[in-house]
């Protein structure tokens, strides 16, 4: 922040430098262990590739055309499609119930066992049901990723506004304001960091939710070229999209972080500087 | 004493209490379907511009006691303030909590501004007035800074600040300084009374520190708990304006002794030798 004194501030930049080469060191031995051994002790190509091999195989994808069904742009295009709809919709709609049944302890009474129920149901178990329902295009993953998104925004946000300070709400109603302007002022404010914990959290679900709906049945995505590579044997390819796939995780989440430093950024999450 | 004077002080004496309460007795329902007393008949008066203490142990019922005057929880008996029974929260009483409760996501700035906007009064107005009050208490400087930038010191003067902008005439003040170190508490009981002196509030403070009722007081109400009730009100007749000095004197030994025996602090280890 702001104000925040430089030194400290310097001392943990230095810290998180360091940290960072350790990893990037680690990652290089790993690499390169995991190289020899498949060399070494010849491992078929179509079990397990060499990294080397998955490179090849990265570039191979990268470098094909933006609409090509064997490179990857289309795949990407599609698959973070549904997983950013699915997240946008499922998310929102969690946090709107959330805060609908945080303002009322009978919503909450009368809501809760049946939200509870659905919660303990795994969700990826439905895809199959949903790709009869809404067929193999877009919808059916669209939905799945809304259901799995769904949750963590609901727990969270009705968590987020039970979270409220009492002595606040007490000098609010010392100036006797309204419940609408406590709620906005206070209960929404609140409720904030707890939202955005469960979006970090939804958007890493919904990568997961777009690729197990693929991997049920559709044309494009890289859930389907993942089954496709791996009914091929091309390992290198497999390995190629796990990757990709990685990074658009790695990605989403640190976007995520971003936005939710700048929105919530008085919250001990938000200053940590190792948090990101 | 000049006439023009000793006319004010007749003025002062003839108008009737600022607030006022008579035969205050608060209950809580306990789990067993009993009753718990915390406050039995209290009645007191404190005038306008006056600064009146409420000592008291921990669980005597001050707290309670200075909700009740603010209009935050229900009571039996009878609470005026000006004349007017209290019913519920009213705008006219600044109340300072015993943490500063400050709302992370506003500046120091937007914290103080928070009652004005809550009001819906004219926000350019008070933003002059709550610059200046915040360079008074010396926080000129950190108009723009969050509360967790801040020390606790600072933000209890924010909060105290808050209490102030919209121009209340009763300052209820619930152990504001009880969380803070001896050093910066000393430095704000000045602070305050200097407030007190420019702003002409009238003050119900409540705190557990027996010197610093004295120290901040016209009148010290001593309460014992269980059920809280009053043992004494004491006058303070220590001269204006008081100084870290003021403590030493024997008058405020005197008194502080006087309370403490109230208060049952000290019998016990008395005896012993």
């Amino acid at each position: 922040m702001k104000g925040m004194a430089k030194g400290p501030d310097r001392w943990w930049g230095g810290l998180l430098k360091a940290e960072w080469l350790y990893s990037l060191g680690l990652f290089v031995i790993l690499m390169g262990a995991w190289e020899l051994l498949v060399r070494y002790l010849e491992v078929p190509f179509y079990l397990v590739p060499a990294p080397s091999g998955v490179l090849v195989a990265l570039k191979e994808g990268f470098s094909e055309g933006l609409t090509s069904r064997v490179g990857f742009y289309l795949h990407i295009y599609y698959t973070l499609g549904e997983a950013l709809a699915g997240f946008v919709i499922g998310s929102g709609s969690g946090i709107i119930l959330g805060t609908l049944i945080a303002q009322s302890r009978f919503l909450g009474k009368v809501f809760v066992p049946y939200l509870v129920a659905f919660q303990s149901l795994p969700k990826v178990a439905l895809a199959p049901l949903l790709v009869v329902w809404f067929g193999v295009g877009m919808t059916s993953k669209i939905v799945i990723v809304a259901m799995l998104t769904f949750f963590p925004l609901l727990v969270n946000s009705i968590a987020g506004f039970e979270s409220v300070d009492r002595d606040v709400l007490e000098m609010m109603r010392s100036l006797r304001a309204t419940r609408w302007q406590i709620f906005m002022k206070v209960r929404f404010p609140s409720a904030l960091p707890f939202i955005f914990a469960g979006l970090s959290m939804a958007i890493v679900y919904s990568l997961i939710g777009a690729i197990v709906g693929e991997f049920i049945g559709g044309r494009y995505g890289l859930g389907i070229l993942i089954t496709q590579m791996s009914s091929n044997m091309n390992m290198q390819g497999v390995f190629s999209v796990f990757v990709v796939l990685s990074l658009i995780g790695i990605a989403l989440y640190l976007i995520m972080r971003c936005i939710e430093r700048r929105v919530v950024f008085w919250t001990s999450r938000s200053r940590d500087v190792i948090g990101l | 004493m000049p006439l023009w004077l000793e006319f004010c002080a007749f003025v002062v004496r003839k108008m009737p209490p600022f607030i006022e309460l008579r035969k205050v007795t608060k209950t809580y329902p306990t789990l067993q379907q009993e009753t718990l007393l915390a406050l039995q008949d209290i009645s007191f008066e404190v005038g306008q511009g006056e600064f009146v203490s409420v000592v008291g142990a921990s669980g005597c019922g001050k707290t309670t006691l200075l909700k009740i005057v603010a209009g935050l929880i229900p009571y039996e008996g009878e609470v005026r303030i000006g004349g007017e029974p209290v019913k519920g929260p009213r705008q006219d009483i600044g109340f300072v909590f015993q943490q500063p409760v400050l709302l992370p996501w506003r500046t120091v700035l937007e914290n103080v501004l928070l009652p004005i906007e809550v009001m819906g009064l004219e926000r350019s107005h008070y933003e002059k007035r709550a610059r200046d009050i915040l360079q008074t208490v010396g926080l000129a400087e950190f108009v723009d800074k969050y509360p967790f930038e801040l020390s606790g010191g600072m933000q209890q003067r924010v909060s105290i600040t808050r209490a102030l902008v919209y121009e209340p005439d009763v300052l209820l003040m619930d152990e504001p300084f009880g969380a803070l170190d001896a050093m910066t508490r000393e430095a704000l009981n000045l602070e305050l009374l200097r407030i007190w002196r420019e702003s002409q509030k009238t003050v119900l403070f409540v705190t557990h520190s027996i010197s610093e009722a004295i120290f901040l007081s016209d009148r010290v109400v001593a309460l014992t708990p269980r059920p809280g009730k009053i043992a004494d009100t004491l006058t303070v007749n220590l001269p204006r304006p008081r100084r870290l000095e003021t403590i030493q004197t024997q008058e405020f030994g005197r008194l502080a002794k006087h309370i403490r025996s109230l208060l049952g602090i000290g019998e016990e280890a008395g005896g012993i030798e």
